[in-house]
This record gives structure tokens, sequence and C-alpha cells, in this order.
């Protein structure tokens, strides 16, 4: 096939169209990350910089007590990504089948899916806040009442729970939207390979495995790659519920929420520590850039074309 | 032509619009020349209305000194301060916390500082107040105090009569005997829970075991550490004290401790003074009365870990500092003052200021003969990793058995020895 030239009295255009969004990139993206890279590299009192440092403040974070609060946020991190991943897009790959295999009352069901991902974050974080409340919370009032001393736990109080309970949390918020991303996936399946795998005499579950599956693969690289994204700057919920220092007992501190808690400090706990906080931010950035960026070339790879 | 034609419309209408709208604003300068709008940035919303009124009393003293008092939400304000600050726009007058936190306004040069003789009655004040408001390292003054507060036991005598008690706790070991009782009877001993501010109930009680002031004054010279017996003590007393917090009392947050005990459901609640409007606003029904924490033995030793909440300042880029300061003055008066503890209950930093609330004037009596430096926020809140932020994770991780006490306070030593000049030398590199 004849590749497409691009003539000179395109040129202009395509720059014109270009330009906007590179210029807001630049100001939005590079300008900032730069100036968090500049910001990392000096030591400062407050939000005033005292001297460069070199990669001093990066050698702060593998020591003591900064190692421990930035490896725990970072092992959480990566519990809160797999656990995501493996549980999300599970059951979102279900809920998208079971919804594309409905023969009536679809759109409802894609709307009741949904809802919980347009609901405000932070309206999510207190509602569950409220019903896992120990004292005046539904679950562990049902637990007293019913004497099920098994669901009678700090849910959010203890440090071995308090995590997964959060990723409970996000799950059951943001399950809707991988669901929705599949069941796209999913109708943008050309009818005749599965009416032709029908007539050839495949089951349901052949067809799911050998053609939708497979065909899916673009969508599985979107929810892959945001997943990625989301989960290593997940800020939002633990902040609602755990507050700025991650409780109980530091359990639920993120990468983002050290980075939050140490740039701008906190009335009781912590002071502001701009060259620790750029550091953290700096390695934030290019693991989530970098690991996006090879998660994308390896996952795009294995698409296959219809 | 046409195109020409329409073009210069534009231009005229364009401006004329813009002499008119010049014309105007001259005009209302003009005419406003002599006013002066200052803006006040504050954590004290539920203050609001008290502040308004007395921003209208000062106005009608001191005509054309117009002050928009704005408040944020306690939790967001530091960020909201300095992030305003950082860009140059923030309020001509600040309400500053106190200590580690006002430092952080003070090294990057957001604040003027005062001289004694600006602000009238501030050399009345105590040295301990003043120091509040004063720097880490540098020591001028940048704030007129506003508060002090202390920690103490609030009780429910009614709720306590229920459990077959009648009277408060006249000892440490008869406190921890009528928390036995009140749990015994199948009621709810203590309201705290232990979210960040079990570092509150800690310094409830901890005063008591590491001996007071003294321990404070030999840690901050560096004669001691985190790690002294006594201060282990400290810590260990809140094992005792968590059997009589409520179930699944890790996960109950401070809002639910303070609930459970301004709706009546618990004996005891550890806390600050300052709840007290709290807990009256949220049920006017409740009656509770306020204790210092009680001695060891009858008619011991007995320490009140009390502080200074903050202070009034002036942002060092304001345009207005004299009349800034004018609004300052009348802060520091004891009108304000007596206004200050009369309306919002909370024991005004003025000099003189007569405490006319029985409940108030317990835990100024308390604050007067048992006052100790509440540690870790009056001594350890000025770098990271702070000895409260140490604390507020060691205690819970203490209480669900991950730690002992023993590392917690290695912990607490270490983390502020990275920051601490005086224990140089004296910690164990980690």
């Amino acid at each position: 096939m004849k590749k497409r030239s691009i003539h000179s009295y395109q040129k202009p255009w395509i720059v014109l169209f270009i330009a906007p969004a590179l210029i807001l990139t630049f100001i939005f993206t590079v300008i900032p990350a730069m100036t968090l890279l500049s910001y990392s590299l000096f030591s400062w009192e407050s939000f005033k910089r005292i001297e460069f440092v070199g990669f001093a403040n990066f050698e702060r974070l593998t020591q003591f007590p900064f190692r421990q609060d930035f490896t725990l946020a970072f092992s959480n991190n990566v519990k809160v990504f797999f656990l995501l991943m493996f549980v999300q897009t599970s059951v979102g790959l279900l809920l998208a089948y079971a919804i594309y295999t409905l023969k009536r009352g679809k759109k409802f069901f894609q709307a009741v899916v949904f809802l919980p991902v347009i609901m405000s974050l932070v309206i999510v974080a207190f509602i569950w806040k409220l019903i896992f409340d120990p004292l005046f919370g539904p679950i562990n009032s049902l637990a007293v009442q019913m004497d099920w001393p098994w669901l009678n736990q700090p849910w959010l109080g203890e440090p071995g729970m308090a995590l997964y309970t959060l990723i409970f949390i996000g799950f059951w918020r943001w399950v809707g939207f991988p669901a929705i991303v599949f069941l796209a996936g999913m109708n943008s399946i050309n009818d005749e390979f599965l009416e032709a795998a029908r007539i050839d005499g495949a089951s349901e579950g052949q067809i799911f495995r050998k053609i939708i599956f497979p065909l899916m693969a673009p969508s599985f690289t979107i929810i892959a790659i945001l997943t990625f994204i989301g989960a290593f700057e997940w800020f939002e919920l633990p902040y609602v519920i755990g507050g700025v220092t991650g409780q109980p007992g530091g359990s639920t501190t993120t990468m983002a929420l050290l980075f939050y808690r140490l740039a701008f400090g906190t009335v009781d706990s912590a002071t502001v520590d701009v060259g620790m906080s750029s550091a953290i931010g700096v390695v934030l950035f290019l693991f989530v850039g970098i690991g996006a960026a090879l998660g994308s070339y390896y996952l795009r790879k294995r698409e296959v074309q219809q | 032509m046409k195109g020409n034609t329409l073009t210069r419309r534009v231009v005229a209408m364009s401006l004329s619009v813009a002499i008119a709208v010049s014309g105007s604003i001259f005009a209302v300068s003009s005419a406003k020349a002599a006013d002066v709008d200052l803006t006040m940035y504050s954590w004290r919303v539920e203050d609001k209305v008290f502040y308004e009124d007395v921003i209208k009393t000062f106005k009608a003293k001191n005509p054309g000194i117009n002050i928009n008092y704005q408040s944020f939400p306690s939790a967001d304000y530091q960020t909201i301060l300095m992030s305003a600050m950082a860009a140059g726009k923030g309020p001509d007058i600040v309400h500053v916390r106190a200590y580690g936190a006002l430092d952080q306004l003070v090294v990057p040069g957001y604040l003027s500082p005062l001289e004694m003789s600006e602000v009238k009655g501030l050399n009345k004040y105590s040295k301990d107040l003043l120091n509040s408001q004063r720097g880490f390292s540098d020591k001028r003054l940048f704030g007129v105090p506003f508060a002090t507060q202390n920690l103490g036991i609030f009780y429910n005598a009614a709720y306590l009569r229920e459990a077959g008690i009648f009277s408060p706790p006249k000892t440490y070991p008869e406190f921890l005997e009528q928390l036995k009782k009140v749990k015994a009877s199948g009621r709810q001993a203590l309201a705290n829970g232990g979210s960040t501010h079990i570092e509150q109930m800690w310094g409830t009680i901890a005063p008591m075991f590491y001996g007071g002031t003294t321990f404070f004054d030999d840690v901050v010279d560096g004669k001691k550490t985190f790690t002294d017996p006594a201060f282990l003590k400290s810590l260990e007393a809140m094992q005792d004290l968590f059997t009589y917090m409520p179930n699944n009392a890790t996960a109950v947050s401070y809002d639910a401790s303070r609930a459970l005990f301004f709706s009546g459901k618990a004996a005891f609640f550890m806390g600050g003074i300052f709840e007290l409007g709290y807990f009256r606003t949220q049920n006017p029904k409740i009656k509770f009365n306020f204790m210092a924490t009680p001695p060891m033995t009858p008619g011991g030793k007995q320490f009140v870990s009390t502080w200074a909440d903050g202070g009034y300042a002036i942002n060092s880029k304001t345009k207005a500092r004299p009349e800034a300061l004018k609004f300052l003055n009348y802060l520091a008066s004891k009108e304000f003052g007596q206004n200050f503890t009369d309306t919002i209950s909370q024991i005004s930093a003025v000099p003189g200021v007569r405490v006319r609330d029985m409940t108030l004037g317990k835990a100024a009596s308390a604050q007067t003969k048992f006052g100790t430096p509440y540690i870790m926020l009056v001594g350890f809140r000025y770098k990271n990793p702070t000895g409260s932020a140490l604390l507020q994770t060691g205690i819970p991780n203490m209480l669900n058995g991950s730690k002992t006490a023993k590392q917690v306070a290695e912990d607490v030593n270490k983390g502020v020895g990275a920051w601490f000049a005086p224990f140089a030398g004296k910690i164990a590199t980690p």
C-alpha cells in the first residue's frame, strides 16, 4: 500500500492544529516537571530555597525515617495496583460480558454499573467512612445485632486491614469504568466473526475465549495503563479516609500522600519540606512515566487487528 | 469598505466603554480615598460571626478601616495560607498558629516582625506566650498571642452516677478504678478513639508519668532523650487506657469520639478545653464538667499540658501595615480579650481577662497551677519528622501490638534526632 505523503501546503495546518496542545503540554507538564526537578536539587527551609545540594534529597529518601515511609508508601502503591488490576479488571470484564449478553435492560444496567464512577470521590469516601464507622456504621451495628464477631472489625482502624478496605472502596467506585470500556470493546467486534463461529458450532465460552477476549486487547491496554497511573498516583481516597498521615499508624500512606504531606505540611504533624517532596515527585513522575510508556509499548505489540 | 466601517464602530464603542468604566472607577476611588480595605485569613470557621462583630466594633472606633474576615477549614488552612503567601496574594492580617507552624511562615519572610512598643500591653504577656510567636531560629516576635489551651478530662457526672460513681476521681489510680467500674456496668468508659488525636489523649496523662516541666527542660537541653524510663512509662500507660476505649478503638475517628461524649454515651473524654464550646453547641442539653488529670497520690504533684494556640500577625507585604497594626492593638486590648473569653468560651491570652464560665475557669486555674509545656507541640514540631507525627503513628502501632513502647520511643528519638541539634551524638545512628 502506498504511504500517504504530507504535502507542503498541509504542513502549516498540521502545525496550527498541534500547536495549542503542545503549548498547553509545555506549560502544564514540561515546565512543572522541570521546576520539580530543580526544586529537588536544593535544600529548603519552609518555602525558602537555601542552597544547591545535588542529589542529597534523593539520598535522604533512602535514610531513616524517610526510607521507612517511602518504602511503605511504594509497597502500598504496588499492592493497590496489583489488587485493583486483578479484581477490578476481572469483575469489570464479567460485568461487561453480562451486560453484553443481555437481551433487555442493557441501558439500565450500563447506567447502574457506571453510576459510582460519576459520583464525587470525596462523597464516596465520606459515605464509606460512615458505613465502616465502628460506632455508628451499619456494618458493625449489624455485626453486633447478629452476634457475628467476624464482621465486627475495625475496618479502617487496623493497620493490616485498612489499606485493603480502601482498595475495596476504590474498586467499588471505579469498577464501572473498565466494565464500560470492555463493553465498548465487545460492541465494536464485528458480528460476522461471532456468527461464523456459531455456525461452526463454537460454544459461548469458546467464542469469549477465542474471539472476544483477544479482540479486546486495545481495551485491556487502556485499562492496564490507566489503572497503573491511577494506582501509583492514588491520593484522594486515602487522604479523605486516613488523613494526610495515612492513619491508622501510617498504614495507608501512598507516595502521593507522602508527597503532599511533605510539600504542604499538616496542622499537627508534619512541616513543609519542599526538597524532599520534590524528590518524591520526581521519582513518582519518572516511575509512572516510564512504566506507562513501557507498558503501553509492550501491550500494544500484543494487540490483534480485526 | 463595509468591513472597515464595522471595525471603526467596534473600536469606537470599545473606547467609549473603556472611558466610561475608567471614569466610574476613578469616581469611586476618589470617593473612598480615605478607606483602607484589609483582609484577614483564619482557620476559625466556627468563629466567623464573632470576628465579624469584633470587626464592626473596631470599625466604629476606626472609621475608614474595612476588614474582610475570610475563614478556611482548619485542616487545609496552612496549605491555603502558605500557597497564598508564596504567590504574594496573602491576607494583610494573618491568624497564625504557634511554634513550628508559625515558623513555616517566618522562615520565608512572609510575616512582618513586631516591636514590643508597637502593640500596647504586649509587655504584660508572659514570656512563654510571647515565645510561642517567635521563630525557631529567628527569635523576633511575629504575632500577638490570642489564646491558651490545655488538656484535661471532661466527665459526665450523670452518666457516672448511673454506674454508681458519685464524685470525680481524686487520684490517677482512682480514675482507672472508675473506668473499670463504668466498663463493668456495661457502659462506655472512655469516648476517645485511636486517630491522630491520640497524641492529645497521651498528652493528657503523659506529664504525670515523665515528670512535667523538669523532663521537658531536660529533653530540650539534650540532657535526656525519649528512651528515658519515665517517658516509656507515659507510653505504657496508654495500654491501660486502651481497654476502656470503644470497641475497635483504632478505627474510631476523632469526630465519632466527640459525638460519643457530647451525646451522653460515654463517661470521660480526654482532650483539650477548646472542645468546651463545641460540645455545648452540639448538644446544649448535656451537662459535663472538666478536671485536670488527677495526681498519682492524694495531694501529689499534678501536671497539665498547656500551650499557646496561636496569634494575630501582619503580612510582610501588606501595603497597609499601620492600619493592620491598629487592628492588632485592638486584638491585644482587654476589651477584646474579655469579649473573646465570654463569647467563644476560650481562655484569652490577654492578661487580666476574667474567666466567668465555671468549667472554663477550672481549666484556666489548672493552667496556672499545673501548667507544663505540651511537649511535642511546644518543643518538637519544627522539622520533619516531627515528634507529633512519630507519636501519632507510633502509639496506634503500640496499641495494636505491632510495636513496643520502647520501639516507639526509639523511633521518636531517631526521627527527632535527625534535626534536633541537642540530640546530636546521643542517639544511635539508624
